[in-house]
């Protein structure tokens, strides 16, 4: 691995011969793997193609089968522990954060002075130092008295990136840092690795989201089905690339637009306001249509959702369905007049991940499985099994929990549940958060099958390219008022992202 | 000021409910409003305040325990027959020995939690059960009178004549208590492995991804609580004078109710040693006001059940929106 482009250095972590089995299937197959001192390197593979896994064993998690080598720091291992790792430098920033809620900011920032077997009189005043210092160093001020709880996901981030930097890192790993953060709030996170880059701390970064790991990486390594695939310079290297490269398939992207202006209208809103969220928000969806609504978080896309579902009160203007004004005073209403609604966040409101696959994607139509006042097994069994091969799900058995799924086949768990309900009109909350690039492409197949078949279709998503690639109409919304049309029939992508990023 | 009424608003809607129940008692009865009666609340509520500051450590954690007044039972029992069988001893032996016994007692279920994952509600009821059953089935119900004279002796720590000849008296379980409450909140907020409990209690993955060693907290947790349960059935047997093997059974509702009125949460990572003691001291002044008032013993569970609804929702949804100075302070 001498040839690493544009580089003398040595490398400051390497990895060779990693092997790694469980229940008989292979994680990972004799996987190798370097990071640079102060690049920034992009870990990328698909759920399931062992970058966790790698990341687990690099922190000293797991233990690789014999003869793997970790050298890391000029120092040679067999393998890791998480107090090695954590004391030479290897920090970890969890997709879940692993942060203490309840506890103040500089608690959590500067948790370490508090770790150790024999119990020590707690500093407090160090805590705060080190916490204000760290917070500092990132250029970011937050109150650090304060308990974590009052603060947003994206702060929190950042108190979990402080805390990384507290040990005196050379190597950060950032596993999908950004899955729920905003634009604004990934760019400032991307400032922040790029300083940290820059003061010589290496970041492997892993992200579904491959605009922002072309942005900022070096470097980018790929993984598929537990082996290396290869290690590529980031320069040159565009989207449908590293997709192809993640997936082993080749998914370019084709605008779907198509014009369905001689369908019957299915959804018409006219002038709908709610003070302080959206205002004066006409617009209609034809049967057969995706309409995409993209925009900033917090430019009213998710209320404006709400409200069309039943859930939040709009103070003025209509909503009519198949030209009937309707009014909803909860979304039983919204569901019984043929509106289905899938929520932005599928893991915690979407899908109850403890029970059953079956009993998952019936909860929202009961009535249809009843059979002599009673729910039916059979009926269930018949309606779930139809759902399942309609959208292609890959389950072993109806029985099983929903966690088990992969997020892909969770998101079709959860389309099929609203599918089931019969609906006339499919609202898709960021359907593709959380879900990898090969599953992402499934999803919108299933889309472009359903609005086929007539369903109107409304999906929002703060990424443009997925409603430029598969909506018939975008809508573009900022601070809660409708900011422009576009038709991706007669604009470029570039046109979309400029209006919505300016 | 405005940051210590919000990261302690439980403890001050507890504070303003108990000041609100003494105004009210005050004025409403002639006896309340008395250094006599103040320092019966203490000498009462001590028993269950050192229960209350160990059961706190094992929410704080994450777990629940509804052993640890039948255990306290038997620690009663079996100290008695120790203290018995070695001839007398004194209060240094007699809390050694009650105190080791309920660690042993709370270690027995940090094991069944630790060792076979069983999740600790479960885990307590059955040795909830097995305890009792025990005490039950050797004792044959029979209590213990003949206990040694420095057990059954009052100990007066401070005496106060009042103005009508009667005395008001601080004795030694409030000594006990606040040694009690003071090393509960020394320990978990000044020492590092109470901040790792705080930190498993709050988010057991993230603990465990720092390198916390999850089976000595569950030990640690659940020996505290022992602990104190075995110095507080001790230090009741001294207050009441006698060992009778059900007199703790069905404690263990009233001290929870009482911690978790003062603001822990049964989840886990949430809890303070101030909010503990004021739980417990609302419900005995309740108690104690609903005496003085004359109303019938029958109603205290009601009103009692009433009160800790309603403090709790003060305490968990209102107080921010109640006071709007509070409001949108920070973001």
């Amino acid at each position: 691995m001498a040839d690493i482009p544009g580089t003398g250095a040595k490398p400051l972590l390497s990895l060779h011969n990693i092997n790694m089995t469980f229940g008989g299937i292979k994680a990972l197959k004799n996987v190798s793997f370097e990071v640079l001192p102060g690049e920034v390197h992009c870990l990328a593979g698909e759920n399931g193609s062992g970058k966790s896994t790698l990341i687990k064993i690099i922190t000293g998690v797991y233990r690789p089968e014999d003869g793997a080598v970790i050298e890391y720091d000029g120092q040679t291992y067999s393998h890791m522990s998480p107090v090695t790792a954590q004391a030479s430098g290897i920090q970890v920033i969890w997709q879940d954060l692993a942060l203490f809620p309840e506890m103040t900011v500089a608690e959590n920032i500067a948790f370490q002075t508090v770790i150790g077997r024999w119990p020590r009189f707690v500093n407090y005043r160090t805590m705060r130092d080190i916490a204000v210092k760290a917070l500092q160093r990132l250029g970011v001020a937050l109150d650090v008295d304060a308990p974590l709880k009052d603060y947003s996901i994206a702060q929190r981030q950042i108190v979990a990136i402080a805390r990384a930097l507290v040990g005196e890192a050379k190597l950060v790993f950032m596993d999908e840092p950004t899955a729920s953060l905003t634009q604004s709030e990934t760019d400032h996170l991307i400032e922040i690795v790029r300083s940290l880059s820059a003061s010589g701390v290496a970041v492997v970064f892993v992200s579904h989201r491959l605009a922002e790991v072309l942005e900022i990486s070096n470097r980018l390594t790929v993984l598929r089905d537990g082996a290396l695939v290869g290690v590529y310079p980031v320069e040159g290297m565009t989207q449908s690339r590293v997709t192809e490269l993640m997936t082993g398939k080749n998914f370019d992207q084709q605008v779907r637009a198509k014009s369905v202006r001689d369908n019957p209208i299915v959804l018409e809103v006219k002038r709908l306001s709610r003070p302080g969220q959206f205002h004066d928000i006409s617009f209609n969806v034809r049967s057969g249509e995706t309409l995409g609504i993209t925009g900033l978080l917090g430019a009213g896309r998710t209320e404006l959702a709400l409200a069309l579902f039943g859930m939040l009160k709009p103070r003025s203007g209509s909503v009519s369905l198949h030209g009937k004004p309707v009014r909803f005073s909860s979304n039983r209403d919204a569901i019984k007049a043929g509106i289905a609604y899938l929520s932005e966040d599928r893991l915690s409101l979407g899908l109850i991940q403890p029970q059953s696959i079956a009993d998952n994607l019936v909860i929202a139509s009961l009535d249809r499985i009843k059979s002599g006042g009673l729910l039916s097994d059979d009926r269930k069994r018949q309606l779930v099994a139809r759902w399942i091969a309609d959208l292609g799900v890959k389950i072993g058995r109806q029985s099983d929990a929903v966690s088990t799924l992969s997020g892909g086949n969770q998101q079709r768990i959860a389309i099929a549940k609203w599918l089931a309900t019969d609906p006339k009109l499919l609202i898709l909350d960021a359907p593709t958060v959380g879900v990898d690039v090969g599953a992402r492409a499934g999803i919108f197949e299933i889309v472009a099958k359903l609005a086929e078949s007539g369903l109107a279709i409304i999906l929002i998503s703060d990424e443009v390219p997925e409603v430029y690639f598969n909506a018939d109409r975008v809508l573009h919304m900022a601070q809660g008022q409708i900011a422009g049309w576009f038709d991706p029939q007669s604009c470029s992508l570039q046109d979309i992202e400029a209006a919505v990023y300016a | 000021m405005r940051k210590l009424v919000q990261s302690h608003a439980t403890e001050f809607a507890l504070l303003a409910v108990i000041a609100a129940i003494c105004v009210v008692l005050s004025l409403t009865t002639d006896s309340f409003f008395s250094l006599g009666n103040a320092f019966d609340l203490l000498n009462t509520s001590s028993v269950n305040i050192i229960f209350a500051v160990g059961l706190l450590v094992v929410l704080i954690a994450g777990g629940i325990d509804i052993s640890f007044a039948v255990a306290a039972s038997v620690v009663q029992y079996v100290t008695a027959l120790i203290l018995g069988y070695i001839g007398g001893g004194g209060w240094i032996s007699g809390l050694l020995i009650a105190g080791s016994l309920g660690i042993l007692l709370g270690a027995f279920n940090a094991f069944l939690i630790h060792r076979f994952r069983i999740i600790s509600i479960v885990a307590t009821i059955a040795t909830f059960n097995i305890y009792f059953g025990l005490l039950m089935f050797f004792t044959q119900g029979v209590s213990i009178y003949d206990l040694p004279d420095w057990l059954t002796e009052r100990v007066v720590l401070f005496e106060h004549e009042m103005a009508d000849g009667t005395w008001a008296e601080i004795t030694l379980p409030v000594l006990v208590m606040v040694i009690c409450v003071v090393a509960t909140w020394l320990f978990t907020t000044r020492t590092t492995t109470g901040r790792q409990l705080y930190a498993f209690g709050d988010n057991p993955e993230g603990a465990r991804r720092f390198g916390i060693n999850i089976g000595a907290m569950q030990f640690i947790a659940f020996g505290w609580l022992g602990m104190m349960a075995g110095i507080a059935g001790l230090i009741q047997a001294h207050y009441a004078q006698e060992v009778v093997p059900n007199a703790l059974y069905g404690r263990e509702l009233d001290v929870l109710a009482a911690v978790v009125l003062g603001g822990a949460r049964l989840g886990g990572g949430k809890g303070s040693v101030l909010g503990c003691v004021l739980g417990v001291l609302l419900i005995a002044i309740t108690q104690n006001g609903l005496n003085l008032l004359g109303v019938s013993p029958f109603a205290f569970k009601m009103i009692v059940g009433a009160i800790i609804l309603i403090a709790i929702t003060l305490s968990n949804t209102s107080i921010e929106k109640l006071l709007p100075f509070m409001r949108g302070a920070r973001r």
